[in-house]
């Protein structure tokens, strides 16, 4: 039988504001256990939480950019759960008022253009973090974490393969990106991702048995869990085998998902109104004014590189899913008219680059400028487009300014005639008998003669030039 | 009007709670229980059809945030010393299976 699968994923952001959502603590990542702790994130008698005022504006802007409505009147709720990473036995969280609701984000899989509902966003506070040290019978709490503003961004169960869910997830980090909230690292863990995910036969309404997928740590290891857990459903419903909910758990190491056979009673979290926090009101005029001040999206500007610099929609898009990699190339556009060269070498050596090191384009150390005027030396023929690889390489090893890579190697490529002239005489004098073999006919001798050029100017001459003077020598 | 809850929700919601009842208890609970949502329902009688709902005893308040500006933290040592276990900076808690 022909199967389909249903996924919805599930996205907590940690929003990059200084202070915690309803207390001054910092949010500063890796510091020592519980240095960054006070009686409200650590839920002691008669503390008060007030909302960080940043966190709500950055969840407005979010909400508004992945197309939310706001909601009229937004509240908070206690969502209760017993476990030690919550001091207070609760999370303010929120649940039937959320902040946002009935948003969208368009995303591109291959060529096919889909439409991916977001059933809300809401602004809630994070949980502490656990440690279990190795062949212990307790465990470690760190409440450093606990109470940093968090958004979770909700999908309908609209993607179809676990193709969607990666591509959605790069779309969604692209745009976050570019609204600067959040550094989105998931190895940091401010962001990560849950997925629900079930199968059901081609042509089915009903949705089948939803199993929660967790613990994946990229957005490649989602894709990899949502395919092993697809196959895994498939081959269960052949098997006649009665699937259950359950939340399982992504095995890196193994790459398969794990049930995590814990006797999961009925979720009762017996959500009620968060008496501590008053309601919020956004009027209507503030959020057309947030609305207006969005930076312009990756979809924006594709449409715009497209038209501004007769680009493929293909290339603007590559350029664009990243805020800085695109504002690079915009900078490299303002002073180097040739839109493609610049982003043919973005899209081909730099971002090689990027991904060997694991780094953005400002980790790279690469100026613009000096990318610039490494295009222009191989306009000029001061180096030849071989070379400009090596002295690219060079550059970003060494984190040089380009020009200053290829005065110090003295790789600049010798254009002048009078000297290519000189040298072609040297060879030709040197290696009579290719000359001669050549002159009988064998017309394949020529590359050797280059060869033997290029060996004795280190691979500097100008190919062109070489070619021109050597066939006008031997008398063409 | 006097409600009854049986002992089984009893038993659930002290389960929720982590406490462990015994069956006298659960007997005495199930009692309790029951006369002080009895006495709660009594709010039910008040017509509130034109009342707006609200989720906060203070209705015209609205809005109250502060700006994300750092406040010290009280530190790790401060934020321990009611901790029943510690262990190095950290509070310590019998073991907790990954996952909730
Ligand atoms: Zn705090």
């Amino acid at each position: 039988m022909n199967y389909e699968t249903v996924i919805g994923l599930e996205v907590h952001l940690q929003l990059s504001t200084n202070t915690k959502a309803f207390c001054g603590c910092s949010t500063k990542f890796g510091q020592p256990p519980n240095s960054q702790t006070c009686p409200v994130c650590l839920g002691f008698p008669g503390s008060l939480p007030v909302l960080n005022e940043e966190a709500f504006n950055y969840a407005i802007k979010v909400a508004l950019a992945l197309n939310c409505k706001i909601q009229d009147l937004i509240k908070f709720d206690r969502k209760n759960y017993y476990y030690p990473d919550l001091p207070k036995n609760f999370q303010i969280s929120q649940y039937d008022m959320p902040l946002s609701y009935d948003g969208f984000v368009d995303i591109s899989s291959g060529a096919k253009r889909k439409r991916i509902r977001i059933k809300r966003v809401h602004l809630e506070e994070d949980a502490g973090k656990l440690m279990h040290p190795a062949g212990e019978n307790y465990s470690l709490v760190d409440y450093n974490r606990g109470g940093m503003p968090l958004l979770e961004i909700v999908t309908e169960p609209d993607l179809s393969s676990p193709e969607e869910a990666y591509d959605y997830l790069t779309k969604l980090k692209s745009i976050l990106g570019y609204l600067k909230v959040s550094d989105c690292d998931m190895e940091k863990g401010s962001l990560r991702c849950d997925a629900n995910i079930s199968v059901r036969p081609r042509g089915e309404t009903k949705l089948g048995t939803k199993v929660e997928l967790k613990n994946m740590n990229s957005f490649k290891g989602v894709k990899l869990g949502l395919e092993y857990e697809s196959k895994r459903q498939v081959a269960a419903i052949g098997d006649n085998e009665k699937l259950v909910q359950e939340t399982r758990l992504w095995d890196v190491e193994k790459n398969i998902t794990v049930s995590m056979r814990s006797k999961e009673e009925a979720q009762d979290y017996r959500y009620f109104p968060e008496p501590d926090l008053v309601p919020f009101v956004v009027d209507k005029i503030t959020i057309e004014k947030v609305r207006k001040d969005l930076p312009e999206l990756p979809e924006a500007k594709t449409d715009r590189f497209v038209k501004e610099f007769g680009l493929s929609e293909y290339d603007a898009n590559v350029l664009t899913s990243d805020v800085d990699f695109a504002g690079y190339f915009e900078t490299c556009a303002r002073s180097y008219k040739n839109a493609k060269t610049i982003a043919n070498w973005l899209m081909g050596d730099i971002m090689a680059q990027m991904n060997t090191r694991n780094a953005g384009i400002k980790e790279l150390g690469l100026t613009a400028d000096g990318l610039v005027a490494l295009l222009k030396m191989i306009d000029s023929q001061a180096i030849s487009g071989k070379m400009a690889k090596e002295v690219l390489l060079e550059a970003i090893e060494t984190k040089k300014d380009p020009a200053i890579v290829v005065k110090e190697k003295g790789l600049s490529q010798i254009s002048d005639s009078s000297k290519i002239e000189e040298v072609v005489s040297v060879v030709i004098s040197r290696e009579a008998k290719t000359v001669a073999d050549y002159k009988n006919g064998k017309k394949a001798a020529i590359t050797f003669l280059i060869g033997q050029i290029m060996k004795e100017t280190r691979g500097k001459a100008n190919p062109g030039l070489v070619n021109e003077i050597l066939k006008k020598k031997l008398g063409e | 009007m006097s409600k009854t809850i049986d002992k089984t929700t009893v038993k659930h919601v002290a389960h929720l709670s982590r406490l462990e009842l015994n069956d006298k208890e659960l007997e005495t609970y199930s009692g309790q229980l029951a006369a002080i949502l009895s006495y709660i329902d009594k709010l039910n009688e008040i017509d509130t059809k034109d009342v707006a709902p609200t989720s906060h005893a203070i209705a015209s308040l609205k809005n109250v945030f502060r700006k994300d500006v750092l406040k010290p933290s009280i530190g790790a040592k401060e934020s321990l010393k009611n901790a029943p276990a510690t262990e190095g900076d950290f509070f310590k808690v019998p073991q907790i299976i990954e996952g909730k």
